[in-house]
């Protein structure tokens, strides 16, 4: 035995050395689903190889910040003047975002959505990647030391890169989407439709899991859905440029990244995400239901001074009323609502219930429309603010939605017109404060 | 393109510095890792591949040489997000057949070198492509025209990268 060892020396050799390797695999590959500790090779490897990428990186980097900082400044001047118009422009477009976004937090916080923020970033630079085709993966200058953890995603300003797969204690490997391995849960941004994003051996991204009867179109941005837990909800992830019929009916969707994942230079690491309801402007005072959807009711032109004698013309469905004044309030109270509206009156039911917070039903359905009715008749004979107009010191409640008893057997007759309300001296705008306990619905 | 078969008293076995064996595979995968980032066509070439055949040939010693291409292998797995051992185990068997062949025959000469690291090129691939799939359950696809085009741009370079290391060789 010892003479056939001995004989074969280097073949035995070769054996046991691969026996060895194939052995370490299978501990490897079995182990993979459970929380596995970074293996010592990984560390010395990584402690060996990235002290020369970042030192490279930190002097290409100071070179070419001395060239383009103190030498290389043509056109400087010219491109100042464009990136302030640019600006300029920007701002005008914030504006208009700021009102969307505002309005879209006040409408989740009536929901109780919770959403998840990015509360904290960490900018690192890529200092090396595998090396590998078939592993795609890079290296990023910030381990453990400064927070990062494994799971963690890696953002760009373009779109999703990948997420932390190993933390080493001055840098990070950083799987990229475009891995085999990876998965990102995925929406398609117009159909709403979810799937999982994968890598190919190729390197291409594909979209898994949409069911074939699907339409799905080249050009389509794909989004992050948050269902991975790992990538906040709406991040851009790519764009639709192939789909073709795939397997087990399946599309098979191919996907260009948003992220130029060949030439990534810096990316963010997400360190940080809160789970929250989306803060109210204002103070953080709650906003009512009615208030908000009351922004959306059909403006009415301005009513003369009304003559309590002159008869209400008829009307085909909602009416706006103006402030219930004394007079106004005897008014309506005297035209109890019986029906609601099947068109325009659908809101009715919330935009009368101010003093609720919570959204009501809308009363198109056979089920709400009593209690709409009596919420909307309560509200009107107390005088409450509504939500088109707020409340004046004089008491002058603004104008309540409110449906006459003359329109709701009509609510049909697409040829009547709406009854032009009271003026209103105060401009329309959403009521923010509470309202006084007094004045609630009874 | 001579490839001259010599007896084992035939031919030269050389032998190299403790910080010239050490650097140069280290070298050879920081390389690999960094230059891809500003070059992307540089993820064809593989370097510690290069490497380990070179020092295959030049020891002629099979058991060095699938000991050294075990070493750089993993060192090269390591650096990836798959096990360890898949590039190990492809290098083992790379660094075992390059001595064992270097032993046999003159690979001094360009030509030699260029189909020498073109056929272990070929072997590395099939190896580490078997063991992926088998082992691990990785999906990789198989391209010949691919293959054939990467081991073609590798040989190449080996001779240019050989010619390179030639200067760090001792005689014994």
């Amino acid at each position: 035995m010892e003479n056939l060892i001995s004989r074969y020396r280097n073949v035995t050799i070769l054996v046991a050395v691969l026996f060895a390797q194939v052995l370490g695999l299978a501990v490897q590959v079995r182990r993979a689903t459970q929380d596995e500790s970074t293996r010592l090779i990984r560390v010395w490897a990584v402690d060996a190889v990235t002290p020369f990428e970042k030192g490279i990186v930190w002097f290409q980097s100071s070179v070419t910040n001395l060239w383009h900082s103190y030498f290389y400044l043509r056109g400087v001047r010219q491109e100042n003047r464009e990136l302030k118009r640019e600006i300029e422009l920007l701002r005008i477009e914030q504006v208009r975002l700021n009102q969307d976004a505002e309005q879209a937090r006040r409408l989740q916080a009536l929901l109780g959505f919770r959403e998840q923020y990015i509360s904290k970033t960490l900018a690192a630079q890529v200092i090396g990647s595998s090396g590998s085709e078939q592993s795609r993966s890079i290296y990023i200058d910030k381990g453990s030391r400064d927070g990062i953890k494994p799971d963690m995603a890696v953002i760009t300003a373009e779109g999703v890169v990948g997420k932390v797969l190993r933390a080493f204690r001055t840098a990070s490997q950083v799987l990229l989407v475009n891995d085999q391995t990876s998965g990102v849960g995925a929406i398609l941004e117009k159909s709403r439709l979810q799937g999982v994003l994968r890598g190919t051996p190729l390197g291409e991204v594909v979209l898994e899991k949409v069911m074939s009867d699907e339409a799905v179109q080249p050009g389509e941005r794909v989004l992050t859905s948050g269902g991975d837990q790992i990538f906040p909800k709406g991040l851009p992830v790519g764009t639709v440029t192939k789909v073709s019929p795939g397997s087990e009916l399946f599309l098979n969707i191919r996907v260009k990244p948003a992220a130029d994942l060949n030439r990534l230079e810096e990316v963010l690491v997400i360190t940080q995400r809160e789970e929250k309801e989306p803060a109210l402007a204002g103070g953080g005072l709650p906003i009512r239901a009615a208030d908000i959807l009351a922004q959306r009711l059909p403006s009415v032109p301005e009513k003369p001074p009304d003559d309590p004698n002159k008869p209400p013309p008829p009307t085909s469905g909602l009416k706006i009323l103006p402030a219930p004044s004394a007079q106004a309030t005897s008014g309506a109270a005297g035209i109890p609502n019986r029906k609601p509206s099947s068109t325009g009156a659908t809101r009715q039911g919330q935009a009368s219930s101010a003093g609720n917070t919570s959204p009501k039903p809308p009363v198109d359905s056979p089920g709400s429309a009593a209690k709409s009715e009596t919420d909307s008749s309560a509200t009107k004979v107390a005088g409450k603010p509504s939500a088109v107009k707020p409340a004046t010191p004089q008491k002058t409640a603004p104008a309540a939605v409110k449906i006459p008893d003359s329109i709701t057997n009509t609510a049909s007759d697409s040829q009547s017109q709406p009854v032009p309300p009271k003026p209103d001296p105060q401009p329309k705008q959403p009521v923010t404060e509470p309202t006084p306990p007094q004045e609630q619905p009874q | 393109m001579p490839i001259t078969y010599t007896s084992n008293e035939q031919v030269e076995v050389y032998r190299f510095s403790i910080p010239a064996a050490i650097l140069a595979p280290l070298i050879a995968v920081f390389l690999q890792a960094f230059v891809p980032l500003r070059f992307h066509f540089f993820s064809i070439f593989d370097l510690p591949l290069l490497v380990v055949i070179f020092f295959a040939v030049a020891r002629r010693s099979p058991v060095t040489g699938l000991l050294t291409g075990a070493a750089i292998g993993l060192l090269q797995d390591s650096l990836t997000g798959h096990p360890l051992g898949l590039y190990g185990i492809a290098k083992t068997v790379v660094g075992y057949g390059a001595s064992s062949l270097g032993v046999k025959l003159d690979v001094e000469n360009a030509g030699s070198r260029l189909l020498v690291t073109l056929f272990f090129y070929v072997v590395h691939e099939i190896v580490y492509f078997t063991v992926a799939r088998g082992l691990v359950g990785l999906t990789l696809q198989w391209s010949w025209p691919r293959e054939l085009g990467s081991a073609l741009a590798n040989a190449f370079l080996a001779v240019l990268l050989f010619a390179l290391l030639d200067r760090f060789k001792q005689r014994t």
